[in-house]
């Protein structure tokens, strides 16, 4: 007996313990497919235009991989160059599933182009989006997406999504890294949030003030300015400002430095 | 010759008619799910989608899942009044203060809320939980509800349309999705009709119910004050009063109060209002949230 007890791993080979048997258990090991890349996207509508603009960086945790990744993407026009696009995208989060996302939504307003022989309307490729983000429900993409375009009033339309396809029509937006520190400033100053009325009335009777769209000089110093500020107090914001700015003239896309620490 | 020739060949008007596997679709019972949803390559799904989305028993997770939250529905003598905030969470980010919690289902164009004084036929559904998931079912809802209407040449009832959204949340159970939807109104069959479907698979027809985690503050009001027999008006306030409640009580919710009305002709919306002056108009016009003090 106590001859047993010495080799305890025979011991229970044999079967005198009640103990279960020594081989690992059936392990996996951890499965994290995602990487955040950082950076941060904003969109604004107006009247007749939108923005959308997205810092250049590329981090993954402390390292700066790269200082010129674009995360604001043209659909549904030309491989190459962009041209005849009446769409733009920007993603936010993983900059790998970010590009498979707008690889395939170029391709579905494309192949749209093609079978009904109009391009898609900016309602209808909302719309698609979501469901295609939703298709990965159970593995999601971990993207924060914006869509901007011009609606059949030739007003501008921005889209906002989450990762697994809940989407809203709304007048401004901020994601990503800064997007709690450009989102409150968007509030203020495009809705006008906790803006009132000077003289409107006394103590609770003070008049809100209405928002209304913003001419398109206004909205370009606002989009700077929430990047300046924003590459200012977030490490994962910086080195370029990439806007892109849709009217019923096409899609004209600027670069601005911004700081590069 | 010709017996041999009819004998092979097929009658004319065979194919005038549906084929048989339009037919066959036309009679199942339940439309086949569009499951093409890509899955992780992992045993257990469910724990990493958890892992990756689930803020509350993981708060560090990176896929932060936007969350819907108040909703309250109940029928009156005048129909059924559907009543929403329109916060949406992120873990302690809030997303959204101005999401459409209530869902028109089943019309072909179920349109931008353009504000039109006429009723639009058709239901109404409600959004809490994982806000994609009651975007995208209660979306997959209206498109066969379409399809019903289109079959059958009438509008479908309320009691099938929950079924096919619990039927469809059942077939799902486990693998993740969150939603507690109710379902509101008015049919020839049925007459006023409210449902609450959820995403374990539960489907209950009643007279009322809240939804959300601000259900609880929605109830105390709602239960307090409801009759069956309110005035229009009266259900419209006794709604909004409950809403606010949840509002002024839960962290989660917020925003602005929608409110719906459903009568036999269809739905009525009643406007999108910012809580804050209703607030202070509820507190200083008739004395309620005594809690709170007006200085300012």
């Amino acid at each position: 007996m106590t001859s047993l007890l010495d080799h305890p791993s025979r011991g229970e080979t044999i079967g005198y313990s009640f103990s279960q048997p020594t081989a690992a258990p059936l392990r996996q090991h951890g499965f994290y497919p995602y990487t955040d890349n950082g950076g941060s996207t904003l969109g604004i509508t107006g009247s007749d235009f939108a923005i959308l603009a997205g810092d250049t960086r590329s981090t993954s945790g402390y390292n700066i991989n790269s200082r010129m990744v674009p995360k604001v993407f043209k659909i549904g026009g030309d491989d190459e160059t962009g041209e005849g696009a009446h769409i733009i995208l920007s993603v936010v989060g993983f900059a790998a599933d970010g590009n498979a996302l707008k690889e395939r939504l170029d391709a579905v307003v494309r192949m749209y182009k093609y079978q009904h022989g109009k391009s898609m309307s900016v309602s209808a490729c909302a719309q698609r989006l979501s469901t295609i983000l939703y298709g990965k429900r159970f593995f999601p993409y971990y993207v924060h997406a914006i869509l901007a375009g011009l609606d059949e009033e030739g007003k501008g339309a921005l889209y906002s999504y989450d990762p697994v396809g809940s989407y809203e029509r709304e007048q401004c937006r901020a994601a990503g890294a800064a997007a709690s520190l450009i989102m409150p400033f968007l509030d203020n100053q495009v809705n006008f949030k906790n803006q009132y009325i000077p003289g409107s009335g006394e103590g609770h009777a003070l008049e809100q003030k209405k928002a209304e769209p913003l001419p398109q000089e206004t909205v370009k110093q606002l989009v700077r300015d929430a990047f300046t500020s924003a590459v200012e107090r977030h490490i994962e914001v910086g080195d370029h400002l990439q806007v892109m700015i849709i009217t019923s003239n096409g899609i004209e896309e600027v670069f601005h430095p911004l700081k590069k620490d | 010759m010709d017996k041999l020739v009819a004998q092979y060949s097929r009658p004319k008007h065979q194919n005038d008619f549906y084929s048989e596997a339009e037919q066959q679709e036309l009679t199942e019972g339940m439309p086949p799910l569009s499951l093409k949803f890509a899955l992780p390559p992992v045993d257990n799904r469910a724990a990493f989608l958890r892992a990756m989305t689930d803020d509350h028993s993981n708060p560090s997770c990176p896929i932060k899942i936007a969350h819907g939250t108040t909703t309250l529905a109940f029928r009156f003598q005048g129909g059924i009044i559907v009543c929403t905030d329109s916060r949406a969470t992120a873990g302690n980010w809030i997303a959204s203060q101005t999401v459409k919690k209530v869902i028109p289902v089943s019309r072909l164009s179920r349109g931008e809320d353009k504000p039109s004084k006429d009723p639009t036929p058709g239901l109404l559904g409600t959004m809490a939980g994982g806000a994609a998931d009651c975007q995208y079912w209660l979306r997959y809802l209206s498109q066969q509800c379409t399809l019903h209407e289109i079959r059958h040449k009438r509008r479908i009832t309320v009691a099938a349309a929950s079924k096919i959204l619990a039927n469809l949340t059942y077939a799902y159970k486990g693998y993740g999705l969150s939603m507690g939807t109710m379902l509101a109104g008015v049919t020839p069959q049925e007459g006023p009709a409210l449902y609450y479907i959820d995403s374990d698979g539960t489907r209950l027809p009643g007279n009322l119910f809240c939804v959300g985690s601000g259900q609880t503050f929605a109830y105390g009001v709602l239960d307090a004050n409801y009759k069956y027999d309110l005035t229009e008006q009266e259900a419209l306030d006794l709604g909004r009063r409950a809403i606010l409640a949840a509002m002024h009580r839960d962290a989660y919710s917020g925003g602005f109060i929608n409110c719906y009305h459903v009568k036999e002709e269809g739905w009525v919306h009643h406007g999108f209002d910012d809580m804050n002056p209703i607030f202070w108009k509820t507190k200083l016009d008739r004395g309620e949230f005594s809690n709170v003090t007006s200085e300012l």
